[in-house]
């Protein structure tokens, strides 16, 4: 393959990474290390509720694999504004 | 001090049987007792692979159910000493393998061998877990394309969370084997790149094996292609791979176009 031919040619790799990228991010969510985030979610709602109302739809747990480090990313929505200093049992 | 390597994918047909007879044989040459262990229940394949089809007498099932003892059913290999065969049934009962039979036997392995090294079966159903279950290192085999990738990615979500040594907090070593690598497709920009996948799995690299017709070969004479013909390019991948395996620092070569005749010619005569 010429150095001419490889900058005039533009393979359809780009979009199979693309693709993997988006799929993957949704599927680690979804699926990700199957019965560790499912757990943690479950955990953390839990830890949650107990303090302020929340539904678990409004708990998104997700793992960002990598080396040497992983990010894992939580988020909760709580409805209206969660007024501090006051803690209330469900 | 054994070490077991599971050979795994998620996806089917990506070259993980290949790669147990070859990386179990390049071991083996250096001396180390390497067994390799089918998990293929049902579609045994290990065994044509290593040529060892028809010495089959006892399998890892009849081991399992008492029918025949370990050393019975071991194959020794006819070229290297130190490497043994344990073959998968060719039964139709899924079920045949029990976790409590798994277990012994590979912890019988490991007090005779240095390596164990089992060939999982393509999926993510039992075979696939109780094939990886007693992993210390997971070699991931995963072809440059779409969808080899996210079986990948998949497998190692699994063997995060349903290895032994997942339950017990600790982690499987997990090992990329990118094969079946197409230097021309890759060139013409079709192919996802080293980089991409690596950045996309994040795992650390083992080797790249090319696709190539000496694979076949080797496999139509029923000689794991790493000691078929040693100085053939995914020969050479795979020896590589063993040291890398065996703690030596290498840099991973990447495969080149084939050189046409006269190519070949030259870099016989230099
Ligand atoms: N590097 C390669 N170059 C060319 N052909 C290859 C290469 N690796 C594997 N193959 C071929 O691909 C086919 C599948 O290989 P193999 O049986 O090792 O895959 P597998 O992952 O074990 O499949 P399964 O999931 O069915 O168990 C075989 O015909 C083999 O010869
Ligand atoms: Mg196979």
């Amino acid at each position: 393959m010429t150095l001419w031919k490889r900058f005039f040619t533009n393979g359809s790799a780009p979009q199979a990474r693309e693709r993997l990228q988006i799929l993957l991010s949704h599927e680690r969510q979804v699926l990700g290390g199957d019965d560790l985030l499912s757990s943690l979610r479950e955990d953390i709602l839990a830890a949650v509720a107990k303090r302020v109302p929340c539904e678990r739809d409004s708990v998104k747990v997700r793992l960002e694999r990598g080396a040497p480090m992983s990010i894992l990313e939580i988020e909760v929505e709580i409805r209206g504004n969660v007024e501090l200093g006051l803690t209330r049992a469900a | 001090m054994a070490k077991v390597i599971t050979v795994t994918s998620g996806k089917g047909g990506v070259g993980k049987t290949t790669t147990t007879a070859a990386i179990g044989a390049a071991l083996a040459r250096t001396g180390d007792k390497v067994v390799v262990v089918d998990f293929d229940v049902g579609l045994r394949n290990l065994d044509l692979i290593m040529g060892a089809e028809r010495r089959v007498v006892y399998d890892f099932v009849n081991v399992i159910q008492g029918d025949a003892r370990l050393p019975q059913a071991l194959i020794k290999d006819k070229r290297l000493d130190s490497l043994f065969l344990l073959p998968a049934s060719q039964t139709r009962d899924k079920d045949a393998l029990t976790e409590e039979g798994v277990d012994k036997v590979i912890d019988d392995l490991r007090r005779h061998f240095d390596w164990v090294v089992c060939d999982s079966p393509a999926g993510i159903e039992r075979g696939a877990t109780l094939a990886m279950r007693h992993a210390d290192i997971a070699i991931v085999v995963t072809n440059p394309e779409v969808s080899s990738v996210r079986d990948s990615d998949r497998i190692v979500g699994i063997l995060d969370s349903k290895t032994l040594k997942a339950e017990r907090g600790e982690t499987v070593d997990k090992r990329l084997l990118l094969t079946r690598y197409d230097a021309v497709r890759a060139a013409r920009g079709d192919m996802l790149k080293i980089e991409d996948v690596l950045d996309i799995l994040s795992l650390p690299l083992l080797g790249i094996v090319p696709e190539s017709p000496d694979v076949l070969k080797a496999s139509n004479f029923g000689v794991p292609v790493s000691i078929h013909d040693p100085d053939s390019v995914p020969a050479r991948a795979y020896n590589d791979a063993a040291r890398r395996l065996k703690g030596e620092e290498l840099a991973v070569e990447v495969p080149k176009q084939r050189l046409g005749l006269f190519g070949k010619f030259l870099r016989r005569a230099a």
